[in-house]
């Protein structure tokens, strides 16, 4: 019962230090490289289609540049971060849901808020506005 | 020693103390995602700024007017490459090869700098045309979330520059791991923001 | 700026000798009293050399404990500050009818119901619920210390940060007069050009920061550090709220650190968020600040519930009833309170189908919280029920606290709001959930606490004194405003035309006056407790409790349990009681700590620093501060020798000579 350094914490060198680096995601080389390319689709395309004036029509246009932004934003979730439901016992996948889920409420409420109050509160006169208010 | 004391209602003895020191896991991967999410609100908080404010020209410059897409896509390009540089890094760093590290993440650094660099050129340029935060509250609110978003970037690789010191001095120590893991889901993270920046702010802003 | 040479304008900003409130007789007796009162303090520090002590002990403590004491005495010190604001408020309106303007002109009005809100919310309630956390959920999981020490520090000494700028606020230039919350137009330059508005953003900013870091630190501890044995299911209420309160924090504090940048950038360099022109929108600032503000006042009530739901069944003799029920209202109550913030501006335009959608969900939040009632009359129904002190201020919740969150279903009738809206009904109603759940909570859980912390309990005399000075004078200073309220009485009004209204106020200055006795005796308690603390010495259990912190010595070592404890079932320490658990005298092992250090207090002062000189626009301080902080922050990281070890040696002395477990008066056991 004598070793000296039984411990609520780590030190640096010993062996069983290195178990939570390797436990860790790193991914390899294939996902890497997956992940680059799917990444790099996603952003061409809409670029293409902004800057071709490719569909007829801005609201298919801003749904499918969001939507194509969706996908890529789990692309680089799965692929760069590594998020599943094994890191950290599935903690890290917990919160990450937790956080979408309330930054959709916020942003989808605001907007919501928002607009109706601008629509009931701020009537536009011409000379401020170029384009019409709310999106 | 009366730890282990017998239990009368069940058959086996209950131990109701750790001999052996339970070694807890080291609880910074989890903190440093966690403090990711809360980045996350940040931003929630810039975009939700820029989808209210974000058509409020003010009879000045609107996005169309000064967004410069060409521009934009090099920029996107860098930082993507950036973040595929950064993850050869880490694949290195799990084969323990420190100067292919090094390299790698010198890499990284010098595209996260160049789009950073970039980046001010845009802000001068359109300050100089009049096209400046306080024009408006669409430049107010482009600015703040581009320029946070910069900020976050130019941190990142201050952090990189000490990182690679620390690593030239002390090497693969857990610590110096646990930190270029932290690093390296900054770096994705603020990848994966710039996704919804160019996307929301720049690709969408000009068909508004 | 100044009219003054150019070099006194860039070495000083916009600080001057007119910054200085000579002209207000209030604000200069206070600083006198103020500065006579530190001098003696620090003046008797320094005969007694205690600096020393002081500073290796306590300031650079990495130890959870130590931490939560500090904050605790943080806490105590603002709420007197807060409540000086409120006895002026409850002055000026007692007497203000009529030719009478009483002694607070507007302006200075302004900035007293400001500092009250502020301070009370953010330098009483918050660090009062930190130091609770602190200090005990580490014990009640069977952990060593939290996650990240150093941040721990940190954050405290970022709050402390906070206080700072807010207290010098009051002595030099003035505070912001926009409400707690700094609504723009008012918040912004135009309208308050002077340095009150910026004290009031960065005071927030740095304190935020550390209230972020503690959410984080708080939540990877309960992940990652419980004992073995210990699941999720198995853990203590208070420590499942801590949870649950550190989660929202993490996920609700940034947005006010945004919402304040904006704000800041719109009063430093010129932009357009809030503005009243050129695109700017006021109701964007609201939106957010409330987007923050509603998970705000449930990370102030949730950590109070888990506090309630270990005294309530340590003084009824049973275990907690609906424990799963118990949990599943606080996981609830985290996701519906993102769901509910419009319910406070209904008033501002957003219509009937966008109101009807938040009172909805405003009423459905209160079901979670009705369930929490229910389990703790469930849990004494049939319980060999004990008053002690903890015990009673639980009673004043019960029967306070539920009231006033009737009267908030009240409000989140949308119609009815359209009256009540920033009326002193709506103050009636906050204070009612704020003192009846959290202030009532925290003397709950200091009479509960304190003996585990400093081994002795409190006077029980002064401590009911001060309960029912409580809760009378709260029902007194309170309740007429709930009828002024009805009548359609406006807040924030420093002056009254209608005489009728007059008697109201005075009683509410009377309730004012009862509840500062309630203070005043627990200012009383303190000191009595102090003075008899060899006849009121307890042991490690005084009160018969169920979790873990009640193993351990009053007060607890350095490193909390000589051997981490292994769990086999929810109420750990009852389990363990129940076995006939002994705990060990020898075959002790080393323990590692990690170290104390200073680094927290050098880069909370630089970061104090920073927020003065930007307060007063001395740009040269602020970017040599600034860059000092950051070169301190990254020498720090290279700074890898960090732990320290405890001796086995000096775990056995503990263990076996000087630890404190030995029962004067044994409470019941379970």
């Amino acid at each position: 019962m004598s070793h000296p350094s039984q411990s609520a914490l780590e030190h640096g060198t010993s062996h069983h230090g290195s178990h939570d680096a390797e436990h860790a995601n790193h991914g390899n080389l294939r996902s890497y490289l997956t992940g680059f390319v799917l990444a790099s689709i996603l952003t061409i395309i809409p670029f293409w289609l902004v800057m071709g004036h490719v569909i007829h029509g801005t609201q298919a246009t801003v749904l499918i540049v969001l939507g194509l932004a969706a996908v890529q934003i789990v692309v680089h979730m799965i692929y760069f971060l590594h998020l599943d439901t094994k890191s950290e016992n599935g903690w890290n996948m917990l919160a990450f849901i937790f956080t979408i889920v309330l930054v959709v409420i916020v942003l989808g409420a605001s907007v919501w808020v928002m607009y109706n109050e601008n629509a009931n509160m701020m009537p536009m006169s011409p000379q401020y506005m170029n384009h019409k208010q709310g999106s | 020693m009366n730890t282990i004391a017998v239990d009368t209602v069940h058959s086996e003895p209950r131990t109701f103390l750790c001999r052996e020191e339970a070694h807890p896991h080291n609880g910074t991967l989890l903190g440093f995602w966690l403090y990711l999410m809360s980045d996350c609100f940040i931003f929630a908080a810039l975009f939700a700024c820029n989808a209210v404010l974000g058509t409020s020209y003010a009879g000045g410059p609107s996005a169309h007017d000064v967004f410069d897409l060409p521009g934009l896509a090099v920029n996107t390009a860098l930082l993507l490459v950036s973040s595929v540089t950064f993850g050869f890094a880490m694949l290195e760093m799990a084969r323990q090869r420190k100067r292919a590290v090094l390299g790698w993440l010198a890499v990284s650094g010098l595209l996260a700098a160049c789009f950073v660099a970039l980046e001010i050129h845009e802000f001068v340029t359109m300050i100089a045309e009049g096209a400046g935060p306080g024009r408006s509250a669409f430049l107010s609110s482009f600015f703040t979330l581009v320029g946070t978003h910069g900020l976050h970037v130019t941190v990142g690789v201050l952090w990189l520059i000490v990182l690679m010191v620390q690593l030239g001095k002390h090497g693969f120590t857990e610590a110096n791991r646990r930190r270029l893991l932290c690093l390296s889901m900054f770096w994705h993270f603020l990848d994966l923001v710039w996704v919804g920046v160019f996307s929301y702010v720049y690709l969408v802003g000009v068909l508004r | 700026m100044p009219d003054r040479p150019a070099i006194w304008n860039f070495l000083l900003g916009r600080l001057s000798l007119s910054s200085l409130p000579l002209d207000n007789m209030i604000v200069v007796w206070t600083f006198v009293a103020v500065a006579l009162g530190g001098g003696v303090v620090l003046g008797a520090i320094t005969y007694y050399r205690q600096w020393g002590y002081l500073w290796n002990e306590w300031f650079t403590s990495v130890d959870h404990k130590k931490l939560g004491v500090m904050y605790m005495v943080l806490g105590t010190v603002m709420l007197f500050r807060g409540f000086a604001d409120a006895l002026l408020m409850r002055s000026q309106q007692a007497v203000a009818f009529g030719s009478n303007m009483g002694f607070l002109p507007p302006h200075h009005y302004d900035q007293i119901f400001t500092a009250h809100g502020a301070i009370m919310i953010f330098f009483v309630a918050m660090p009062y619920i930190a130091g609770f956390m602190n200090f005990v959920m580490p014990l009640q999981i069977g952990a060593r210390d939290v996650a990240f020490p150093f941040l721990n520090n940190f954050s405290f000494w970022l709050t402390v940060s906070g206080v700072v700028l807010f207290m010098t606020s009051l002595f030099i230039g003035d505070f912001s007069h926009a409400g707690w919350l700094g609504m723009p137009p008012v918040s912004e330059l135009q309208q308050s050009p002077g340095p009150g508005v910026d004290y009031y953003i960065w005071g927030l900013q740095l304190s935020g920061l550390g209230t972020l870091l503690t959410g984080i630190n708080f939540v990877v501890t309960v992940i990652k550090m419980r004992a073995p044995g210990m699941t999720l299911m198995k853990m203590p209420m208070f420590t499942w709220t801590t949870l649950c309160t550190s989660g929202l924090i993490v996920v609700t504090f940034p947005i006010l650190t945004a919402t304040l940048f904006l704000l800041s950038l719109d009063r430093y360099i010129g932009t357009h968020f809030f503005t009243n022109g050129f695109g700017g929108n006021v109701m964007m600032y609201i939106n957010l600040i409330w987007v923050w503000g509603h998970p705000e006042v449930y990370i102030l009530i949730l950590p109070m519930f888990g506090l309630y739901s270990e005294i309530v069944p340590t003084f009824s003799g049973k275990r907690l009833f609906g424990y799963s029920s118990m949990v599943y209202a606080t996981a609830s109550i985290m996701l519906l309170s993102y769901l509910v913030w419009l319910h406070h501006f209904f008033t501002m335009g957003s219509g009937a189908d966008v109101n009807s959608f938040f009172a909805l969900t405003t009423m459905m939040i209160s079901i979670p919280t009705g369930v929490k009632i229910f389990n703790w009359l469930f849990t004494m129904y049939r319980g060999r029920v004990r008053f002690d002190v903890p015990m009673l201020w639980t009673m004043g919740f019960l029967f306070t606290f539920t009231i006033g969150g009737m009267t908030g279903v009240m409000l989140a009738v949308a119609p009815a709001d359209f009256l009540l809206h920033n009326s002193l009904f709506l103050v009636a109603h906050f204070h009612n959930v704020i003192i009846g759940g959290v202030v009532f909570g925290v003397f709950a859980g200091i009479n509960y606490w304190f003996p585990k912390a400093f081994g002795f309990r409190l006077d029980e005399f002064w401590g009911k004194l001060s309960f029912w000075f409580w809760q009378v004078g709260f029902w007194v200073a309170f309740g007429p405003l709930y009828v002024l309220g009805l009548m359609g009485v406006t807040r924030r009004l420093s002056h009254f035309t209608d005489p009728s209204l007059q008697i109201w106020f005075v009683i509410a200055a009377f309730g004012a006056l009862l509840i500062l006795l309630g203070i005043l005796s627990f200012v009383m308690q303190i000191f009595v407790s102090i003075r008899r603390r060899d006849a009121l010495a307890v042991g490690n259990d005084p009160w018969g409790g169920r979790t873990l912190e009640w193993s351990t010595s009053s007060p607890p070592p350095p490193y909390n349990f000589a051997f981490i404890p292994n769990v086999h079932e929810r109420d750990a320490w009852t389990d363990m009681k129940k076995h006939g658990y002994q705990r060990p005298l020898e075959g002790f092992n080393a323990i590692h700590m990690p170290r104390n250090t200073g680094a927290g207090v050098l880069l909370a002062g630089l970061g104090t620093i920073f927020g003065f000189a930007m307060v007063w626009y001395i740009w040269w301080l602020a970017v040599v501060s600034f860059v000092a902080l950051i070169a301190c922050a990254i020498a720090h990281t290279f700074n890898y020798d960090r732990d320290t070890h405890i001796s086995a040696q000096e775990v056995a002395q503990f263990e076996q000579h000087t630890g404190n477990w030995e029962p004067k008066a044994q409470g019941a056991t379970a």
